[in-house]
């Protein structure tokens, strides 16, 4: 804090970045410490003393793990429900925001209160009924039942309606004129200038999807519509012991939310800072 | 929560320019049903209706098979009276929350306001500290059950030969699981309020800073008089939404205790989750569920009527 008048003392500078480097290997850790377990064969996991760069590399590890459990599988199931989940919240809630900010319809506010009052309902409460939905409708054990529960969100479509709200009336008038139809503004129109927010919308919908973890394991039994936490969670029941494999697999399942963080870093605070949104 | 207001003062334009139009035509009204209707249908049938139906079938037994019978408020009764695993649950619940809130916002404030201050590759850092709030919870748990294994995990090597104390079996422990399950999640959950409220110190005048500075405030007084204040809206936030996810706790103990040794680490959701799941006593797990909506409820509804004495609309 003390520093940004610009006119501030080297020495104090270089404390300063010192001691940030040293928190954020701190924070580091956990995951060096995931990546060397990963390449150590089994009898080096517990060597003492802990060694960080293993002697005896053993890469192999990865691909064990990847065919002692199907993490092929689990990681299409998981790119599979989170894409289709994603799609679905920003095409379904982008209509219904749509709907909300520029459309004058009998029940409007009405119809938008309930929506409101929702977003304060934990998830909790709904997964029992839904779990009963579920089981009623045949879908337990499928991608649907991991899909559709979460996929037309009060959220989305909240958040969407402010943004909408944001965008001034006269674009649209000009192309009602022009005898555009309702749809094509929203599409020509009202989506690409909301590109920030959908983005940051779907970013934080897929790995909401992506890490889900209590809704797959009530509706989902066995390998094959397994995500991949849950995949990560059969895995530790088969090789509760075996913590190199156990330690690959984790690495494999956090590869994708790291690379997505890494390509969308430049636009984190400004997104979140747009929507006050994140992740759980 | 500036832009907030900003969207709210848009809306009221909004509004105000609808009177001055046409009617809408009928084709509108039309429009905005088609619009509505994909998620509107969904939100009924998998939000709407399934909230209700909680209310009722936690007034319910409900087995997983057979008959459900009308219970009234027997589940709620045998939860208050007969079932002393629920206070304790409730018990470590509260103490979860009591530790993770106040260390999650003083170390993302800490980290957020550090990282404001001249500092070379600051999205490397920020990158740094969100990572674990987007890798998957279970990935992130079983890493830590590894690093917390008692005599032969890294943090019970560093305690014994490092620092010469002694190295307790942290997960193992009716009195340490607890501590070591906050732990674990500050570690994963902070980066968030860290961004959080790093945008509110980017939204800060940079020229409130310099006329403080004129004026011969110290930086701690800068930071207590100008910054904070300033910040408190972004702080409200946080921690109004830390809150509501931390009652919700359920991987952690999940994957990194199983709710034991005991039970003196099962939150209220994983023994919902135990009542609704491994038992099948749906109505039992309702009732849980509306539990800890009531106490959502009453913790936010408690923060909302308390920021008026410390968060500060500029």
């Amino acid at each position: 804090m003390d520093r940004e008048d610009g006119r501030g003392f080297p020495l104090g500078q270089v404390i300063s970045h010192g001691f940030l480097i040293l928190v954020a290997l701190l924070w580091l850790f956990p995951f060096v410490w995931m990546i060397s377990t990963a390449l150590k064969p089994n009898a080096d996991v517990f060597a003492m003393p802990p060694r960080v760069i293993p002697t005896d590399i053993q890469w192999g590890n990865f691909k064990a793990a990847w065919n002692y459990a199907p993490f092929g599988r689990f990681m299409l199931n998981g790119l599979l429900v989170a894409g289709i989940g994603t799609f679905l919240v920003l095409l379904t809630s982008s209509c219904a925001a749509y709907a909300f900010a520029r459309l004058d319809f009998p029940g409007r506010d009405n119809i938008f209160v309930a929506y409101l009052g929702t977003l304060m309902v934990p998830q909790e409460v709904i997964v029992v009924p839904m779990f009963i939905l579920m089981k009623n409708l045949g879908w337990i054990n499928s991608y649907q039942a991991l899909i559709l529960p979460w996929a037309f969100t009060a959220f989305g479509t909240f958040l969407l309606r402010q943004f909408f709200l944001t965008i001034p009336f006269e674009l649209e008038d000009a192309a009602l004129l022009d005898g555009a139809s309702r749809f094509r503004i929203l599409w020509n129109i009202m989506v690409p200038l909301a590109t920030p927010a959908l983005a940051v919308l779907g970013v934080f919908t897929f790995i909401n999807y992506w890490n889900s973890f209590l809704w797959p394991l009530i509706i989902v039994n066995g390998q094959e519509h397994a995500t991949v936490p849950l995949g990560l969670n059969i895995f530790m029941g088969q090789y509760g012991s075996q913590w190199n494999y156990l330690m690959a697999a984790s690495t494999i399942s956090i590869l994708p939310s790291v690379l997505l963080v890494l390509a969308t870093q430049r636009y984190l605070v400004e997104g979140i800072a747009l929507t006050g949104l994140g992740g759980h | 929560m500036r832009r907030a207001a900003q969207s709210e003062a848009v809306a009221t334009r909004g509004a105000a320019s609808w009177r001055i139009r046409r009617r809408r035509p009928r084709s509108d009204t039309v429009a905005a049903y088609g619009f509505l209707a994909p998620n509107g249908i969904g939100f009924l049938v998998f939000t709407l209706i399934p909230i209700g139906a909680s209310f009722v079938i936690s007034l319910y037994h409900w087995p997983l098979v057979g008959e459900a019978s009308f219970a009234g408020t027997q589940n709620y009764r045998a939860l208050a009276t007969s079932d002393p695993v629920f206070w304790q649950v409730l018990r470590n619940t509260f103490s979860y929350v009591f530790g993770y809130v106040p260390l999650n916002i003083l170390l993302s404030l800490g980290i957020a306001v550090w990282l404001s201050s001249k500092i070379r590759g600051k999205n490397l850092f920020r990158v740094i500290f969100f990572l674990p709030v987007v890798t998957p919870m279970v990935a992130n748990a079983m890493i830590w059950t590894l690093l917390y294994m008692p005599q032969s995990g890294v943090i019970d090597w560093f305690l014994v030969n490092v620092l010469h104390i002694s190295g307790p079996n942290w997960l193992g422990s009716q009195t340490l699981a607890m501590p070591a399950m906050i732990v674990m999640s500050v570690w994963q959950g902070f980066g968030y309020n860290m961004l959080i409220l790093s945008a509110g110190l980017q939204s800060i005048p940079v020229e409130l800073y310099d006329a403080a500075a004129i004026d011969g405030a110290s930086s701690w007084r800068r930071f207590l008089n100008v910054t904070l204040p300033l910040l408190t809206p972004f702080l409200f936030f946080a921690f109004v939404m830390t809150l509501i996810t931390s009652f919700q706790v359920f991987t952690q103990p999940y994957v990194l205790t199983g709710g034991g040794p005991g039970v003196s680490t099962t939150t209220l959701v994983l023994y919902l989750y135990n009542n609704g799941f491994q038992f099948f006593k749906m109505g039992y797990a309702s009732a849980l569920a509306w539990i800890l909506f009531v106490i959502i409820m009453t913790a936010t509804a408690i923060q909302f009527v308390a920021q008026k004495r410390w968060v500060h609309y500029g």
